[in-house]
């Protein structure tokens, strides 16, 4: 049993937030990686409405997390323009195959 | 203080925020990622029920478990791979992953125990409204009802006895309200810009 505290917000986001940046790294698919930015998102977003709850953030975090849930909604959308293309062109979706700007 | 019931069911919904998100990470498939995904932040929508904040809940409900997990399973429809093609990792990258994670849980955990988060007199603060839909609609607006009462001061009185302060401090988000309604405009429509139909490769690949 968990209590409702501070700490085990911060933990949660805390796990969501490593969650996320392990599915960026270990997926080969673009649609897995966005999947992680999404996790790492909503992680941050728990965290600020934690301290708005807990802190004197006060509304401020309310509105802040309503600004990173439609960044991340905009982020989104491009994001999968962005695969779109890249599977018009290349015909796969792995990232490892977008080499074209290596150096 | 806190009830039974409370606890339980806050403990129920980290479970349905952590595991699922756990899950996104190790399975192979995408929709089932997807699935999980759908999971994990519908958990996290009901955390922030449990945070006071219904209308951030409410958004995360419509906006992202209705709306960007929809794009993302379309672009998952969309950019379907054969059934014989093979995007598991390596396992070098596997154990690289999982070894910046563990570092990175690692920090964060140490800097939650060791640091003075807790210690400092934070306390729960009560004062935050049951709904939180008309104090947001009116900051966007441009108007703070209900200024904290931490730092709501004896309201300065004028020397002549003039008029006091007005109850309002508008002094908030109407500019990045305008700022962040354009960038979304302009990115909706690099989006569309960006995915419309090309015949091109197709002429070519056939």
């Amino acid at each position: 049993m968990i209590l409702e505290s501070l700490n085990a917000y911060l933990l949660t986001a805390a796990a969501m937030f490593v969650c996320g940046i392990l599915c960026m790294i270990t997926k080969r698919n673009a649609i897995g990686v966005l999947m992680g930015v999404e996790l790492v998102l909503t992680a941050a977003n728990i965290n600020l409405l934690a301290f708005s709850r807990y802190g004197r953030l006060g509304l401020d975090g309310h509105v802040f997390a309503l600004f990173v849930i439609v960044l991340a909604a905009g982020e989104a959308a491009i994001a999968l323009a962005i695969a779109l293309n890249f599977y018009n062109n290349f015909s796969t979706i792995d990232v490892d195959r977008a080499e074209q700007l290596k150096g | 203080m806190q009830s039974l019931a409370t606890n339980f069911f806050f403990t129920l919904l980290v479970l349905l925020t952590v595991v699922p998100a756990i899950l996104v990470v190790l399975t192979l498939n995408i929709v089932r990622a997807a699935c999980w995904l759908l999971l994990s932040l519908t958990g996290a929508a009901g955390l922030f029920f449990y945070l006071g904040a219904d209308f951030v809940g409410a958004t995360q409900l419509l906006i992202y478990v209705g709306g960007t997990l929809v794009l993302v399973i379309f672009g998952v429809m969309l950019t379907a791979t054969g059934p014989f093609v093979n995007l598991a990792s390596r396992s070098s990258d596997w154990a690289l992953g999982v070894v910046a994670g563990a570092a990175l849980f690692g920090v964060l955990t140490y800097g939650l125990v060791r640091g003075d988060v807790e210690r400092r007199p934070i306390t729960v603060v009560d004062r935050v409204p049951q709904v939180t839909t008309n104090p947001i609609g009116l900051a966007f607006l441009g108007l703070t009802p209900d200024p904290a009462p931490t730092t709501r001061r004896a309201p300065p009185r004028a020397p002549m006895g003039g008029p006091v302060d007005p109850p309002h401090r508008a002094s908030s988000y109407l500019l990045p309200f305008e700022i962040v309604s354009v960038h979304l405009v302009v990115v909706l429509i690099g989006a569309a810009y960006l995915a419309r139909a090309k015949r091109r490769t197709q002429e070519v690949v056939g």
